[in-house]
């Protein structure tokens, strides 16, 4: 152990980051894993001591926009560490090794260590044609994702597409694409971390979060970590004041599109969308899309392709509230505070039940199930 | 005679199979498929035009913004929008910050592994690393001391016994020829280079709220409000924070990516041989420098035949066609006619064999991919074509680098008609780019003194204002070259929408006369040392820097296959 403790010391050096500079960098993490400071110690201590888990990334029905968020980790050059933490056995846009060594390379690892190894998903699985739709070395998308994601300690399903099925899986569904859980029903320790992409602080957040304390974080319905997934946008929206005062943008350029008013008129689903994009923001906290002047699209929320398009369309009225008519009263006074807050939660909702949201998802227990 | 199969392609975006035949070390014939299938278009078929753009930016990740520059362009030609200056500036710096992030990643994480032996950087003598750094750049990280770090990390890496990515490589290969200090220098440069691709697209952040998918587009114009006297728009403070990451940029390109593509190349004076692919070139050509509906191109449009670059022919969209004799699609009018996108259909008809399998059945469809075609050739789009176009038209700052680069390597304008000749292109854009983009900054600080606080075309924004049927055709260059959209809207809604993309130009399949595509042509004559590691196809397909979702796609506007599709 003290030698790979003097390993990591020597790693933190070569890449001019400094004890204290780490040691920050573990606070950060906690505030994002919403642990109390007091972990940060203990963050540390689990990346300094831990043996090199290995962790095998398959891309199916995708656009590598995971792995491209994924090389844009918020704290580079201790991001880097992370993956040096892992042993990353299999990637396709990233490994040297081609055509049958790279297959070689993932089998030796499913075979080689049978209940040892994280999966990382990335894109839907395809189960028409039988598989012919997706194929790797010949073999289908789903034949693959069955043995690896079959024999892992737990995977992550990466982005909407893994999560959910994604645009693949948008109407009409042309290859009948699925999501990770539905294509291996017996999969392990399944955690969703959708958005379009999804955020690499919050993959990062979660391996952290597994080799501290050697379990997975608790799950909401959709087996999105709480820490990421906990919230409405609305919720935290910087723009939430505007909301609450009933200043809206009108149209596109106009002075409280300027002022940064609040986007909701312009088709924002940031009230039905529980993401950390508000808090933890995106390329080193430089921006968010509401930051920049366009409304949420909902990214992160199962079948958002169908059910929060047109994207610019308000989101639809609430029963007994009156979104559409009375918009611009809703800020006035402070029962507002209370009314928007539960018609950010009822919008929500509501979005959720038109999903038709399956019930296997929710009936699934949560958490560090082995 | 071997027959070998390349499957997965690994360091691209997407799913590729190469198959080859091999005789007397060299490639004699070869096969390009696509094998993965999502049917973006189909999904689009009867949505909201301006929602268009958020589901074919998801077409890739690697080249986002692309499909949606694309998308918007496509739909704003149908409607009649006209965005305002101020969008295209912010388009312009938003679709150059994505080349060059693109072209450096390309460079240093998918394709130089293929001419870096990393293992070799291991007995590399620190400072001779260190003279060799400084003979051809200025960089400062370039001491003895540096590359002693990076190389013990290396070793520390290495000694930990778990290779991860760098597992099972070709190392040791006869083919990799730099010598140990050339390849450290590499090894330090592609980590350098992780921080330089996540710093420098900071600016799509700024500009797009995020990438990858940025999320500022819109039919018309641009969501990200510009007006320097408040703190929730574009302003002064965006200004400089762009000219910094910019300048950076600049640094980096110059300082060390140009000197690194001219160093290796030295060392791979034969890969300006092999490669040469078909000899018909695209352009759409991009960055528009005006607002009328022609406006003057800084990278110019044109169409080159059979490598002459004294004459560039005008482009001429409507002799643009799709073919699908050995795609995975059927045609209503039989498999040996191309069709225009505008009349395009597609009926996906998978017809190969049943997973698991070993070898696909070359002589009848093998891919997802169709074949497009100009005017019935086959042509090679992305930097190359696009700098013989500039080259061509008399670009000056183009033919000043070719010159120079020409210059270096000793070579003739023949040389870039080839492997390395791709890679020489890109990097020769690169240059060419990341000196501009502080031009259009100063034009949008200039919009900002006006007050010109137009974003949006908002005359167009509401469908009622649409005439009830419209058909539009969208033109970007892409990193990887020529792409274009085509969309048919009736009563507000999409009729029809297709995309034809520069990996399915380079990538697709052979047609119905029997041509090759541009990677098939390619490949034929690439020398092969080892067959049972077929690093030599690894550097042609890479210089073409293939991404396959985004080759892969599906159009029908009367969708009456897709229920047999569906019921799978």
């Amino acid at each position: 152990m003290a030698r790979e403790q003097s390993w990591l010391l020597d790693e933190l050096k070569r890449r001019g980051i400094s004890r204290r500079e780490f040691l920050g960098f573990c606070a950060k993490m906690a505030a994002i894993l919403a642990l109390p400071s007091s972990a940060a110690g203990a963050i540390a201590k689990a990346v300094a001591t831990g043996d090199k888990p290995i962790l095998v990334w398959l891309e199916f029905q995708d656009c590598c926009g995971n792995t491209e968020s994924f090389l844009r980790a918020t704290r580079p050059t201790v991001a880097e560490i992370i993956l040096d933490t892992f042993s990353v056995n299999y990637h396709e846009t990233l490994m040297a090794a081609a055509g049958h060594q790279a297959e070689a390379a993932l089998n030796q690892t499913v075979a080689g260590h049978p209940g040892q190894y994280i999966a990382v998903i990335e894109g839907s699985i395809p189960t028409g044609k039988n598989g012919a739709y997706c194929t790797i070395g010949g073999k289908s998308a789903l034949q693959i994702a069955r043995e690896v994601c079959g024999a892992a300690a737990a995977t992550v399903a990466v982005g909407t597409c893994a999560a959910f099925g994604g645009i693949p899986a948008a109407r009409p569904n042309p290859t009948g694409a699925v999501a990770v859980g539905d294509a291996v029903p017996d999969v392990k320790n399944l955690i969703n971390l959708s958005a379009c992409p999804m955020n690499a602080e919050n993959i990062t957040a979660l391996l952290v979060y597994y080799l501290t304390v050697k379990q997975w974080p608790p799950l909401d319905q959709y087996r999105r970590p709480l820490f990421a997934y906990g919230k409405f946008i609305h919720d935290n929206c910087e723009r939430r004041a505007h909301f609450d005062a009933g200043q809206y943008v009108e149209m596109w350029g106009d002075p409280a599109h300027r002022q940064g008013h609040c986007l909701y008129k312009m088709g924002c689903k940031g009230p039905a969308t529980s993401q950390n994009c508000p808090v933890v923001r995106w390329n080193e906290a430089t921006n968010w899309p509401i930051g920049c002047g366009h409304p949420c699209v909902g990214c992160a929320e199962p079948n958002f392709w169908d059910t929060m398009t047109p994207f610019y369309r308000r989101l639809p009225n609430v029963p007994g509230f009156g979104v559409g008519s009375n918009l611009d009263r809703i800020g006035i006074g402070a029962a507002a505070v209370v009314a928007a807050a539960s018609l950010a939660h009822g919008i929500g909702e509501i979005v959720r039940h038109r999903v038709g949201t399956k019930p296997s998802d929710s009936d699934r227990p949560s958490g560090d199930k082995k | 005679m071997t027959h070998i199969v390349v499957d997965p392609i690994t360091r691209i975006e997407g799913h590729l199979r190469i198959e080859a035949e091999v005789d007397g070390g060299k490639v004699t014939d070869a096969w390009s498929s696509a094998t993965m299938f999502r049917g973006i278009e189909i999904i689009l078929k009867g949505r909201d035009p301006r929602d268009a753009w958020v589901f074919t930016q998801r077409i890739c990740g690697v080249c986002t913004t692309v499909h949606a520059i694309a998308s918007i362009r496509a739909v704003e030609n149908a409607v009649g929008a006209n965005p305002p200056p101020n969008a295209r500036l912010l388009r312009n710096l938003i679709m150059s910050a994505q080349a060059v992030q693109d072209h450096v990643v390309h460079f240093y994480h998918l394709h130089a592994l293929d001419w870096v032996d990393v293992v070799s950087a291991l007995s590399a003598d620190p400072t001779k690393t260190a003279s060799l750094a400084q003979s051809i750049s200025d960089w400062p990280l370039s001491s003895a001391t540096y590359f002693t770090g990076v190389r013990d990390r290396l070793k520390t890496f290495v000694n930990r016994g778990q290779l991860g990515p760098f597992a099972n490589a070709y190392w040791g290969h006869p083919a990799y020829k730099l010598p140990p200090e050339a390849n450290l220098m590499a090894v330090a440069h592609y980590l350098e280079a992780l921080d330089f691709q996540r710093k420098f697209i900071r600016i799509h952040a700024i500009l797009g709220g995020k990438n990858p998918h940025l999320q500022s587009f819109l039919v018309g114009g641009m969501a990200t409000p510009v007006d320097p006297d408040s703190q929730a728009s574009l302003n002064i403070g965006t200004i400089a924070a762009l000219r910094e990451l910019i300048a950076k940029g600049r640094d980096f390109v110059t300082r060390v990516y140009i000197p690194d593509v001219i160093a290796v190349g030295g060392f791979y004076k034969d890969w300006t041989h092999y490669g040469a692919g078909v000899g018909n070139f695209l352009a759409y050509g991009e960055y528009p420098e005006g607002d009328d509906s022609e406006p003057r191109l800084f990278l110019p449009r044109g169409v080159i035949h059979a490598r002459n670059i004294t004459r560039i022919e005008p482009m001429i969209p409507e002799k643009i066609t799709e073919q699908v004799k050995h795609s995975w699609y059927n045609y209503d009018g039989g498999d040996d006619k191309g069709l225009h996108p505008f009349k395009g259909e597609t009926n996906p008809a998978y017809t190969g064999p049943t997973p698991p399998y070993d070898r696909l059945n070359t002589d009848e469809k093998y891919s997802w991919l169709k074949s497009p075609r100009y005017d019935g050739q086959p042509m090679e789009v992305g930097p190359l074509a696009r700098m013989l176009v500039a080259y061509g038209s008399g670009q000056q700052r183009v033919k000043e680098l070719v010159g120079k680069v020409l210059t270096a390597l000793g070579a003739g304008p023949e040389a870039l008609f080839s492997t390395l000749g791709r890679l020489a292109a890109r990097a020769i854009e690169t240059q060419v780019l990341i000196e501009k983009m502080d031009d259009w900054v100063t034009a949008l600080a200039e919009s900002m003194a006006r007050r010109d606080y137009r974003i949006q075309d908002n005359s167009k924004w509401d469908p009622a204002s649409w005439p009830k049927e419209c058909y539009g055709a969208g033109f970007h260059e892409a990193p990887r070259g020529a792409l274009g959209h085509w969309v048919h809207i009736q009563d507000g809604a999409i009729v029809n929408y297709q995309c034809v993309v520069p990996s399915t130009w380079n990538a697709g399949p052979r047609d119905s006369a029997g041509q090759r595509g541009p990677y098939e042509s390619a490949l034929v004559g690439t020398p092969i040392a080892k067959p049972d590691q077929p690093l030599e196809i690894l550097r042609t397909v890479h210089s073409f820097d293939p991404c396959m979702a985004c080759g892969v796609h599906v159009v029908d506007a009367r969708r009456r296959e897709l229920a047999r599709v569906r019921v799978v």
